[in-house]
């Protein structure tokens, strides 16, 4: 079943062209994986889908409904999206528990009581029980990113958004990041994700897709874009980042 | 040629920054001392010297005035610390008005706009004069014609001009990526104010704030000029009482008991955040 769907997007910066008529779709349950070289749209595309960018042109679905009416309240629509950012962005005032309880506070109206089980469940999955009443600057790069990575499931999205999560990696740091990810596929989680991990989007990807720019230039299953890639740029993209 | 042997457990970068700061304090004081000696030997050579020392720092007239004005620099501490916590409060509702961005609301930030920059650009001494004296001059009866009402408001309607300013340069030193992270999860943009944007704008601010605070410490003392008896114009009538400057003197050195520790504090916080962002 399809769960997403991008048709025609449009999105310049100025006179800019950052995506240009882009479509794709992602069925439910599947990993797509976003490659192609820095500035070539992958991030400015996720932000996109979770309306934090307006698109000029074009439309996103979300579960049938056109989530990229400018008249929509963006509001919900984020809630059923979650994002996360190449730099964390952890609220630095709050512990990790506390990151993690805001938003589901505020939109759900849950206490903090009702809430605990739940997010101590998470931390305990992601290996981070111990960490739970620490700031974000008393965590390691990798502990901060899956404490960003709870803080989006902690609101139950239907569907996960990762720009980049771990390009800003110290690199013996990247496989606990990439081990959620796992986890997260293997439990049926749809998710879009910006990466420069190829090895990983080889292994673990339904969808790979080449972008350049603003266009997807090529996509496909890994096997096919990474083994046998049909575009002269593909080609030369891949045997200079492999 | 004998190479110098090193001290046992220290480098010789060390032994070389030990000689350095012993050199560096004995400059120091020396020249120290030079100025020192200057000033209080030039200065009472001066031919009006006799005369000053008199009516300024006459040590029988400190004594016996310091009691009653250190008891009057009480009110100007109560005054402060009634206004401070309405400055405070006030001015954040001026920041908060200057960011609406809901067309219907636009009066408000106008208002915001138009405050800012008239409380800015009028001096206080000026505000209290017109408020201290203009409001009573309405004929309000007791207690409402005091001008201890009226002078304090014109304090916190100027200072709350400066720290809204002070908070809205706050917010803005907040990166735009947590404003996108709280967004991205769903929330709204009066919650990421409150809970993402204004805890963190208002922590960073508070050394600029602490110095407006000191400056309002001082500024109390205008409000002598429309009747509340604070340090100030108690100096004043001992002043005439004694047909002596030095109670002015002895008010001077009370400011800067309570301002020099502050200040220092402002100053110690300041140094803190910055080591804490480098």
């Amino acid at each position: 079943m399809t769960h997403l769907v991008l048709r025609n997007i449009q999105k310049s910066f100025g006179n800019k062209t950052v995506i240009d008529d882009l479509d794709l779709e992602v069925a439910e349950g599947d990993m797509v994986c976003l490659i192609g070289a820095s500035g070539s749209g992958k991030s400015t595309l996720l932000r996109c889908i979770n309306l934090l960018e307006p698109i000029d042109d074009g439309y996103i679905e979300l579960d049938g409904l056109d989530i990229s009416d400018p008249e929509l309240d963006p509001q919900p629509v984020r809630q059923r999206i979650g994002l996360v950012f190449q730099s964390f962005n952890l609220f630095p005032h709050m512990t990790a528990e506390e990151n993690v309880m805001l938003a589901p506070r505020r939109i759900k109206r849950l206490s903090r009581e009702q809430l605990r089980p739940d997010i101590s469940a998470l931390f305990q999955r992601f290996g981070l029980s111990e960490h739970m009443q620490h700031y974000p600057d008393q965590l390691s790069g990798g502990q901060q990113q899956r404490v960003a990575i709870i803080r989006a499931l902690a609101m139950q999205p239907e569907i996960m958004l990762f720009d980049e999560i771990t390009s800003a990696l110290d690199p013996e740091l990247v496989g606990e990041v990439l081990d959620v990810l796992r986890q997260l596929k293997a439990q049926g989680m749809t998710m879009v994700m910006a990466t420069h991990e190829m090895g990983f989007a080889r292994e673990v990807a339904d969808k790979v897709c080449f972008l350049s720019g603003g266009r997807i230039l090529e996509q496909g299953p890994p096997e096919q874009l990474f083994g046998n890639p049909q575009q002269a740029r593909t080609q030369a993209f891949l045997s200079a980042v492999l | 040629m004998t190479l110098p042997t090193p001290a046992p457990g220290k480098t010789r970068r060390e032994i070389h920054e030990a000689r350095a700061r012993q050199r560096g304090i004995v400059i120091a004081s020396l020249s120290t001392l030079c100025v020192v000696a200057a000033v209080v030997l030039l200065v009472p050579l001066a031919p009006g010297w006799e005369a000053v020392q008199k009516s300024f720092f006459n040590g029988e007239i400190f004594l016996r005035t310091f009691p009653k004005l250190l008891q009057a620099f009480l009110l100007d501490v109560a005054i402060f610390a009634w206004c401070a916590p309405l400055i405070a409060v006030w001015a954040l509702v001026i920041a908060l008005c200057r960011d609406v961005r809901n067309p219907a609301l636009y009066p408000l930030r106008l208002f915001a706009v138009l405050y800012t920059d008239i409380f800015r650009g009028v001096p206080v001494v000026l505000v209290v004069y017109l408020i201290g004296f203009g409001v009573p001059g309405l004929g309000l009866p007791r207690p409402w014609n005091s001008p201890y009402i009226w002078g304090s408001l014109a304090l916190i309607l100027t200072y709350s001009a400066y720290v809204a300013e002070i908070y809205r340069s706050g917010i803005e030193s907040i990166h735009a990526s947590q404003r996108a992270a709280a967004l991205s999860l769903g929330m709204s943009k009066s919650d990421a104010m409150r809970f993402v944007i204004l805890p963190q704008a208002l922590r960073r601010v508070v050394p600029a704030n602490m110095n407006m605070f000191i400056a309002l410490q001082k500024d109390v003392a205008l409000l002598s000029f429309i009747g509340p008896v604070e340090v100030l114009r108690q100096a004043g009538v001992f002043k005439s009482l004694l047909a002596n400057f030095t109670p002015y003197v002895v008010a001077a050195i009370i400011f800067l008991c309570v301002t020099i520790p502050a200040t220092r504090y402002a100053d110690y916080l300041i140094a803190k955040q910055n080591r804490a962002r480098s």
